[in-house]
């Protein structure tokens, strides 16, 4: 091979209920690393984008400068003023969604495949050439600033921003990603045009692509489309601090229904135990009627209509954490009732059958998610950010069925930390202190 | 000008297909239930749902939150199943399932890998018969859905504000009757309501079963035959005839005031018709409107107000056309700082009466079918989504007929035909005008 235009690596995964998801791997002559699984049966193409990075590279004073600069994104870009961008992408029935995270910035779009030319001229003028006029950063402050107005009087948000700022201390997880009223309201347009130049660089770029699309018209597509972005972006935050004291902190807010956000420390992806706290986790409140949470909260006593709990794996800190709510008069009974169940499960760890369960379940509904082009490519675009190898799709039911029952319990008792378990309740809870643990 | 205009469309105007694609495939079993079988065989996954022509609309008077509530009671157990092991069977088998309750249905599903629906079948089949209750379970799944008006409506003034709102828009239609139900009438619910629900409308000729995924049609008939088929008919089902709106003659106007509100709002809604069997051409005029006055950046609403006179936050339009009774057509301003709900309000009406004197602009109607054509080309990649479309539809009067005629009945919208459609609905006689507002502070 005198030139290497672009490597190819072709995997073929068969899932355990025969799906098969052909990932190919693509570097483009202008070193852009892209996933692709190519799907011609629906003329449209969904493609995923990230940029590492996200609300976490505002600087305190300026929180909320990412997220409105990607706001922004759609609002006029190139010859185009916000509506024309807007009349341009309806009439090519094409979709550009923007978003961020405390660690990226997200893309997603989706075009079809009769005008994708078009389409992709039209995001890369939203990626490079974003004009930020003033006009529709007045016009997009003033939305992002109303939103806030309500996040001060939404107790969701309220233990949300609560429960961050009290574990996070002073790295930028602990802040709000949209920002404050006192920030954004003092946001200047160079300030966006920092938060573009940072985020928004070739250095921190993630793809994954679905559909009516062949390797080579990717690998051109996206040499177009990111050709003109900086280099390099701003320098990425560094390891988070977790202070967790295992209190229960109340919110004062007056609503009937009190909303509690509960975590401890959790699990790094790359931890051998991974597998085995996933598993635990899908045990303890993972999002079905048979976790032990929902059981006992609201099978069993009716507290609640949800209780879930989940890991969480930033880029810079790891958590164990749930959420619940309830009526005032009831949240300190839920309260209590999960803190038992924290503890139950550390010390007596799962059933053999629970294991099996939650193996037999986790490992069916996998293949489950593979439903469609736009779950597809938002797959392969976050197994590339958490470094997961190309083939782990074919690999991960083994992983999950690799875990025994000795692991999940000794992971049990060595990470699930009851003294840790720190609670934000906000609302009017009875029988709740300041310190109730 | 208008040569550029053309030249543009021109540019865009693209080899789209109008109708669907989707693979469906239709049948009723002797019982007379509905079957409809969409197929995708991109992976190997079956979404399996029941719906019933039974929702809160259908409800008796003084019961509100029945139907929901027996939605709920469908997971605790039947007479071959214990509490909890319908869920728990599905999970074990790698699936998920839930369950949703609107005006005019009550459905079921699990998404599974596509070999384990005979066993969904199964399950669902006995449900439709054989529940069994304890009082105890009953009890604790009330406090459950409490708990669950609690978090969607009583810790939200905006639910709250679209509650009073929506009694007030229907005059005599259960649609005034909030789905979750009143809280004083949630509180009184037991397990002989929730019994009569059950035995007058959970029957296979109530009932529309949907398969969508890695199916062949002649499976699913043989499973369903199997399954579904044994199960006798209702001879005694109901004729479904709800209370009717009267003619509106007096505009509503109301104003609700709560501590949390942090961005006040206005909006204004008018009863207006809904698709109708073999008739859906004003609905499809109708659901045009919306996207032409608040459907988006390019909206005329968001031109004038958020745009020009710079006076909103945000701006929508919103038609339920799908619907069996008269739905409604609302609208949503929120005013930027400084600006009043009185003042956010008249400029809504002057944005209205100015439309129906200039009418539609011809390149927006362009742009809105164009957007609707290719909705038809995205729509094919979540079969869920298909699924629950014709699912709504068959319990709601239409007949996968109009479904698959509807994407061309937009395309036929003239600019006269909303314009029409715009002059009808704006009677004011037949509106609510809503403000949701903080506390009022004393001068």
């Amino acid at each position: 091979m005198i030139r290497i235009l672009w490597a190819f690596v072709l995997i073929v995964v068969a899932l355990p209920a025969r799906a098969e998801v052909e990932i190919q791997e693509i570097t483009t002559p202008g070193g852009i690393d892209a996933w692709l699984v190519e799907e011609h049966s629906i003329p449209f193409t969904a493609l995923e984008i990230r940029f590492r990075g996200g609300a976490s590279l505002d600087a305190p004073e300026k929180q909320g400068a990412t997220s409105l600069m990607v706001s922004l994104l759609e609002e006029g870009a190139g010859d185009l003023d916000a509506r024309a961008f807007a009349r341009r992408s309806e009439a090519l029935a094409a979709s550009f969604s923007y978003g961020i995270s405390d660690d990226s910035v997200r893309i997603s779009a989706r075009f079809l495949t009769e005008n994708r030319d078009q389409a992709v001229a039209l995001l890369r003028d939203s990626l490079v050439r974003p004009r930020f006029d003033n006009d529709a950063i007045e016009r997009v402050r003033a939305q992002l600033l109303s939103s806030l107005r309500s996040d001060l009087k939404d107790p969701r948000a309220i233990a949300s921003k609560t429960f961050d700022a009290m574990v996070y201390g002073d790295h930028p997880y602990a802040r709000p990603q949209d920002g404050t009223v006192e920030t954004v309201t003092a946001l200047t347009r160079d300030d966006l045009l920092a938060a573009h130049q940072g985020a928004l660089a070739r250095d921190r770029i993630y793809v994954g692509a679905v559909g009516d699309i062949t390797p080579e018209q990717l690998s051109a597509l996206l040499d177009d489309l990111f050709a003109d972005l900086p280099e390099t972006g701003a320098p990425l935050p560094g390891p988070a601090q977790i202070k967790l004291d295992g209190s229960t902190q109340v919110e004062p807010f007056a609503t009937p229904q009190s909303v509690a956000i509960f975590g401890q420390p959790g699990i790094d992806r790359d931890d051998p135990d991974f597998f085995a706290a996933f598993i635990l986790d899908h045990i303890l409140g993972g999002g079905s009627f048979e976790s032990r949470l929902m059981q006992e909260v609201r099978e069993k006593r009716g507290l609640t209509y949800g209780v879930y709990s989940y890991l969480v794996d930033k880029d810079q800190a790891q958590l164990w954490q749930g959420s619940v709510a309830s009526a005032n008069d009831r949240v300190a009974e839920a309260v209590q009732v999960i803190r038992e169940e924290w503890a139950k499960l550390r010390d007596n760890g799962v059933t053999e059958q629970e294991l099996q369960d939650a193996k037999t379940y986790l490992t069916g509904a996998y293949p489950l998610r593979f439903d469609g082009n736009g779950p597809i490519a938002n797959i392969i675009v976050a197994m590339q950010m958490e470094g997961l190898p190309i083939d782990y799709i074919a690999t991960r039911n083994d992983q999950v069925n690799a875990v025994t029952l000795e692991q999940i319990n000794r992971v049990a008792s060595e990470l699930l930390d009851p003294d840790a378990l720190t609670f934000v309740v906000v609302g009017q809870p009875e029988g709740l202190g300041q310190a109730a643990n | 000008m208008l040569r550029l205009a053309a030249f543009c469309l021109g540019l865009f105007a693209l080899a789209l297909p109008a109708t669907a694609q989707e693979d469906v495939t239709t049948f009723t079993l002797d019982n007379g239930m509905d079957v409809v079988v969409i197929e995708d065989h991109r992976a190997p996954v079956v979404v399996h749902m029941v719906w019933y022509r039974a929702g809160s609309a259908d409800e008796p008077a003084g019961a509100s939150g029945v139907a929901h509530f027996l939605e709920h009671l469908l997971f605790r157990g039947t007479e071959n199943m214990e509490p909890g092991e319908f869920s728990a069977t599905v999970s074990r088998n790698g699936g998920s399932d839930n369950a949703f309750t609107s005006y005019d249905y009550t459905a079921y599903y699990q998404r599974v890998a596509a070999d384990r629906l005979g066993l969904m079948m199964e399950m669902e089949a006995d449900r439709m018969v054989n529940l069994k209750l304890t009082e105890s379970d009953v009890a604790i799944e009330r406090d459950v859905i409490i708990e669950e008006r609690n978090q969607r409506v009583e810790n939200d003034p905006a639910a709250l504000f679209r509650e009073q709102k929506n009694a007030a828009q229907y005059l005599n239609h259960r649609y005034g009757v909030p789905i979750i139900g009143w809280r004083h009438e949630m509180e009184a619910l037991d397990q002989a309501k929730a019994r009569a629900f059950y035995d007058r409308y959970y029957a296979p000729n109530n009932a529309i079963l949907i398969v969508a995924g890695d199916v062949q049609p002649d499976e699913v008939r043989a499973l369903a035959e199997q399954h579904y088929g044994p199960i006798p008919a209702n001879p005694d089902l109901p004729e479904r005839a709800r209370p009717q709106e009267p003619p509106q003659m007096s505009e509503r106007r109301m104003v609700f005031r709560d501590a949390r509100v942090a961005q006040p709002y206005v909006s204004r809604s008018y009863l207006a018709p809904e698709r109708d069997s073999g008739a859906q051409e004003q609905a499809a005029a109708l659901e045009i409107l919306s996207e032409i006055l608040g459907g988006g950046t390019t909206s005329v609403l968001a031109e004038k107000l958020q745009f020009e006179r710079q006076i909103a936050v945000f701006t929508g339009a919103y038609y339920g056309g799908t619907s069996l009774d008269d739905t409604d057509f609302s609208f949503i301003v929120v005013p930027a700082p400084g600006v009043t709900l009185e003042q956010a309000e008249a400029a809504l009406d002057e944005t209205l009466a100015a439309f129906l004197e200039t009418g539609v602009d011809a390149e927006q109607l362009d742009r809105i079918k164009m957007q609707m054509r290719a909705s038809q080309i995205y729509a094919r990649d979540n079969v869920e989504a298909l699924a629950n479309r014709y699912g709504r539809a068959l319990t709601q009067g239409l007949t996968v007929e109009d479904v698959q005629a509807w994407p061309d009945i937009l395309q036929a919208v003239t600019p006269d035909d909303v314009m029409a459609a715009a002059r009808t609905l704006l009677d004011r006689r037949k509106s609510v005008t809503g403000y949701l507002k903080g506390e009022e502070v004393t001068q």
